[in-house]
């Protein structure tokens, strides 16, 4: 879950990590305003999350006057179907040196690294072509994190006297936040060394670990999170409201992730890796998806079956394909009942509105029963991915 | 009404055993008996007979209860 | 020879009394795994099919060889229960749970190195070699399973656990069998990597080949390209990477919490082309692999 970089600095500056001068400007007006306070070139950054906006939604301004023409541009630009929560009006210092810190957990090392580079920018970016500018440290999500971990990090950022030991302190501040708060990605891309020998943080990207958003309930509600405000690169649609709905109000199984597409099959699918792979196969045999909705981990009957009311009352599908993996833990008994009585409830009978039944595995004999007595053909094992996405797709023209 | 299983529940069999009708509410985890209105029975919770996962310890735990299958 | 787990492999299950543990402990029964315990906290002193449910792992431990666990409790409870059971001697750990965040799984695999257990997963299904042991929800009923999984030469390790038994039952209807799969689990930090894991089937006679099921998301595949590259491995690779619709959508996720595509290693293309440098084949359908591995190994 991205912040807004506002937000980001919020959740800094309660960790006393030096920042540039910034505030939130709402209107052009403030804009202009912050800027002549600010004095000097200033930077307006929209207040976006959607990928691929970084270009388009930042400015450097010379003058107050130029700062009020930006925002009025920047407040205009399409975040993902939403518009940006303000524009962040910042003081542009220069300085003697530039870096750049990222956090983030290792796959390989399984533990979480801190990497630092002595040139402004994202670090993943930097890898590529400046390797021999970055430098790593893994710590600990077990211990407490040390001070001189961040020590040794700056020491092999070549900084030594009063710069190291200022260093040192916004590492440790950053590594310590990073791990209070869940984050699952920090990039300060840059960090600038002023006049006067201290270091301030220009830039800040975070996101939040999804997974521990109930748990940091209390730092979201003290940024002003919504409770369904996931932060998705774009507006969640009514459906997916819906689907998240379905899946909060049950515990048994997961409806996880649940999107709306523009195509005319509707999909209920296995979760997990299934979902993947069926999704590409429909794709591949030339099919529309008009959702995504992988349900897993042994859902309820309920679940099952709100789910496929949901999918096929989308507008613009008539027929669902319910397709897996075949299954170990989800049963496909009880997905075969949902389904039909999601179907049934609706006033429609299953064998109209389902172009392929194929989840074998667990419970696979029972499941077929099921769908004799109403009617659907069941395909067994034999059926692969890509035989049931290719007849699903032509079932539907 | 549920489509694809039913319960029968004989409550003469299961007040018999003390401590019985008590088992069968925990041991369902889907919750499919609540505790009767008279002692030691048990009633059927009716919207949860769907969720039946076939797990057979109601039926291990007592000849009172029959877990139907509807569909064959 | 079988990879992790053997015949006398002897493990307990925490948190047995949930919907789901009760469903996977009949399984692995009527599969012949050897069950010893269960653990669930206020219900000891009970039985589920058969298996003793008791308070504390280590009530268990104190009488019996434990070689491993399955944890499948709620998930603000699964690092205590991990905790518990490395504090308690067991070595082989398995989390079913989905949903832990990064944090707690990357101080429980800490905590596991620190006292020589090995972690699978967490948001994995667990392990089996077919006819041997099932440690793990891999499969559903012994009736189903053993449809999917036959003794063979192919080991399969995946980030998915549904597309580890859907893997297997294609080597299964092959002919071509499995020796050991592993269901690595869908997380960002996971206990054991393809990398981590792929000397054990380096070491297993019965394996003649690997099949390796991977998604959008994570370093697990640079780093398994990086291990065939730096280790004369015997073993020839095939792999299938899911979720290439997603390079259209970055910053999206979608299957498991580890599947996202922000950095350039994160996308399947990108996977793709690592792999196939190190020498790694790379299916375009499941349908595929067994061929595939045929003409690998010769077959």
């Amino acid at each position: 879950m991205r912040f807004y970089e506002f937000e980001a600095k919020q959740l800094l500056a309660k960790s006393r990590i030096p920042l540039v001068q910034s505030e939130v400007a709402n209107t052009a007006e403030e804009a202009e305003k912050i800027a002549s306070t600010i004095g000097g070139p200033v930077i307006l950054k929209a207040q976006a999350i959607a990928p691929g906006l970084a270009a388009a939604s930042t400015r450097e301004v010379s003058d107050p006057g130029a700062a009020k023409a930006a925002a009025t541009e920047l407040l205009g630009i399409d975040d993902g179907g939403r518009k940006p929560r303000g524009i962040l009006v910042e003081a542009r210092p220069t300085g003697e040196a530039v870096y750049s810190l990222s956090f983030t957990y290792d796959g390989t090392a399984k533990r979480p690294v801190v990497a630092a580079a002595n040139m402004a920018g994202k670090i993943d970016d930097l890898a590529d072509e400046h390797p021999d500018r970055i430098v790593r440290r893994h710590f600990s999500a077990l211990f407490p994190f040390s001070d001189y971990i961040a020590k040794e990090l700056a020491k092999s950022l070549s900084l030594g006297g009063n710069d190291l030991k200022r260093m040192t302190r916004i590492v440790s501040g950053l590594a310590r936040l990073f791990l209070k708060y869940d984050l699952a990605d920090l990039d300060i891309t840059s960090i600038v060394k002023l006049g006067d020998g201290n270091f301030v943080v220009l830039d800040v990207e975070a996101d939040l670990e999804i997974e521990a958003r109930h748990r940091q309930r209390p730092m979201l509600d003290e940024l002003g999170f919504s409770k369904d405000d996931l932060r998705q690169v774009r507006e969640p649609t009514e459906f997916e409201l819906e689907g998240a709905r379905i899946d909060a109000e049950d515990p048994r199984g997961i409806i996880s992730p649940i999107a709306e597409f523009d195509g005319n099959i509707g999909l209920v699918i296995g979760a997990g890796g299934g979902s993947l792979t069926l999704t590409d196969a429909v794709r591949k045999h030339g099919g529309r998806p008009a959702n995504y909705a992988a349900i897993g981990g042994n859902p309820s009957v309920d679940k099952a079956r709100r789910l496929t009311k949901l999918v096929l009352t989308k507008p613009g599908v008539d027929k669902i394909a319910v397709m897996s993996n075949v299954v170990s833990n989800t049963r496909a008994d009880l997905v075969a009942r949902g389904v039909i009585k999601g179907i049934t409830e609706l006033g429609f009978e299953p064998a109209d509105k389902i172009l392929i039944f194929r989840v074998p595995g667990a419970w696979e004999a029972d499941a077929a029963k099921i769908l004799e007595k109403y009617g659907v053909e069941y395909c067994d094992r034999t059926v692969s991915i890509s035989e049931a996405a290719r007849r699903a797709v032509e079932k539907v023209g | 009404m549920a489509m694809f299983i039913r319960v029968d529940v004989d409550n003469s069999v299961i007040e018999k055993t003390s401590g019985l009708a008590q088992k069968l509410v925990e041991v369902c985890p889907v919750k499919i008996f609540k505790p009767g209105s008279a002692p030691n029975t048990v009633e059927v919770v009716e919207e949860n007979v769907d969720e039946c996962t076939l797990c057979d310890l109601c039926m291990q735990a007592t000849e009172g209860v029959k877990v139907v299958k509807l569909y064959e | 020879m079988a990879v992790i787990v053997h015949e006398d492999f002897q493990f307990i299950v925490q948190g047995i009394t949930g919907r789901e543990a009760l469903n996977f402990t009949r399984e692995c029964l009527q599969y012949g795994s050897k069950i010893i315990g269960g653990v669930t906290p206020g219900k000891g002193g009970r039985e589920v099919y058969g298996v003793p449910v008791y308070d504390t792992v280590r009530e268990i431990t104190d009488k019996e060889r434990v070689d491993g666990t399955i944890i499948t409790v709620p998930l603000a409870f699964a690092p205590d229960a991990a905790y518990e059971a490395i504090d308690a001697g067991i070595k082989e750990i398995i989390i079913i749970t989905e949903g832990i965040p990064r944090k707690d799984a990357s101080a429980i695999v800490e905590y596991a190195d620190l006292h020589g257990a090995r972690l699978i997963g967490p948001n994995c299904l667990g392990i089996i070699v077919p006819d041997v042991c099932r440690f793990g929800s891999l499969g559903g009923p012994a009736v189903d399973c053993r449809k999917a999984f036959k003794p063979g030469v192919v080991g399969v390790m995946s980030r998915s656990g549904g597309m580890t038994t859907e893997i297997c039952n294609a080597l299964t209807l092959s002919g071509l069998g499995v020796s050991t799969a592993i269901s690595i689990g869908g997380d960002p930090v996971i206990g054991s990597t393809y990398a981590d894991l792929i000397p054990l089937f380096e070491a297993d006679e019965d394996t003649k080949a690997v099949v390796v099921y991977s998604e959008p998301g994570g370093t697990a595949e640079a780093e398994l390209a990086r291990w065939t590259k730096e280790n004369d491995s015997r073993l020839p690779i095939v792999a299938f990477v899911a979720g290439r619709f997603m390079d259209e959508m970055p910053g999206m996720s979608f299957g498991h919490a580890g599947t996202v595509v922000n950095k350039k290693v994160d996308s399947p293309a990108d996977k793709m082309r690592r792999m196939r440098e190190a020498g790694i084949s790379v299916a375009e359908e499941i349908g595929d692999i067994p061929g595939l591995v045929r003409e690998r190994i010769g077959n």
